[in-house]
């Protein structure tokens, strides 16, 4: 049982992130594809506090939204010429591409439709996951060793990736 | 009025109304990574099916494993690698848009220039 602001939200988010999607993927500026992908990503942002994880919310927003949209609009300032438009599809192409979202679509939303009895439950009670739970379960907790600090090898995977890729960066952008 | 509110009030959300606005943007990702031409165009489409990707992670982690929290920390993860993509992507079409002065794939045709 949701309330009606809940509903209304969620109409407002879904219909954002799909069609800010769409707008994204169509558009012929490039800049603009840009901005509507970040609407995309706020909107996703928004599924998330919905859902009541409110630090993956947080993390979408400064990571995605404030760090690889920033990435995206430098590097259309530094490629293309403000103004301009991509050239018009071939309708071979675009049919190509529709063919191939669409077939997607089906074989996806059928899967989906076919296992709608499962699909609709409620939601179920859940505590929200705090902060010190999360810290606790990604890099372990002194108190309780036994259960926490299950992600410890993935979190310092993910450090030297990003490690690595701060270095990989430099080598393949840097000037010879 | 009474009684549309009432109606409005017993409807609930289930994880098929995050999954179907999913699967469409996952679509349109996949629609935009087939006809752009623009590198930086297909990197956005990319990032639109990446995301999708998470939703479905953190709506199956909410509603069928809501005492457990894998879904939400793959979803972390898995942003942290986007971002790792992204940021080494766009060091390599800066890189070509030195050599060959455009961003289209179409031009990008050989190996070494």
């Amino acid at each position: 049982m949701d309330s009606l602001g809940s509903l209304i939200i969620y109409a407002i988010l879904a219909l954002s992130m799909v069609g800010f999607a769409i707008l994204a993927v169509t558009t012929r500026k490039i800049l603009r594809s840009a901005t509507f992908l970040l609407f995309t990503l706020f909107a996703t942002a928004g599924v998330y506090f919905m859902l009541d994880y409110e630090f993956l919310g947080a993390v979408q927003i400064a990571v995605y939204a404030g760090g690889i949209v920033v990435l995206f609009v430098f590097s259309i300032l530094l490629t293309t010429h403000p103004g301009d438009n991509s050239e018009k599809l071939h309708s071979r192409r675009r049919s190509m591409g529709l063919v191939a979202a669409l077939a997607m679509l089906g074989v996806s939303a059928y899967a989906l439709i076919s296992r709608c009895s499962l699909l609709c439950t409620p939601a179920p009670e859940m505590q929200n996951p705090d902060m010190h739970k999360i810290g606790a379960q990604l890099v372990g907790d002194a108190a309780n060793s036994a259960t926490s600090g299950a992600y410890l090898l993935p979190f310092e995977a993910i450090s030297v990736l990003l490690l690595a890729c701060i270095i990989g960066g430099v080598v393949v952008a840097r000037k010879r | 009025m009474n009684c549309i509110t009432d109606i409005l009030n017993s409807i609930d959300i289930t994880p098929i109304w995050y999954l179907i606005p999913s699967l469409l943007m996952f679509c349109a990702g996949v629609y935009g990574f087939m006809t752009r031409k623009n590198m930086i165009a297909m990197l956005i489409s990319i990032e639109l099916m990446l995301n999708a990707v998470d939703i479905n992670f953190v709506v199956f982690n909410r509603f069928f494993f809501p005492h457990s929290m894998e879904g939400m920390f793959f979803t972390l993860f898995a942003i942290a690698i986007a971002a790792a993509e992204t940021a080494l992507a766009i060091a390599i079409i800066i890189n070509i848009y030195r050599a060959v002065k455009n961003v289209d794939v179409t031009s990008v045709n050989e190996m070494k220039f």
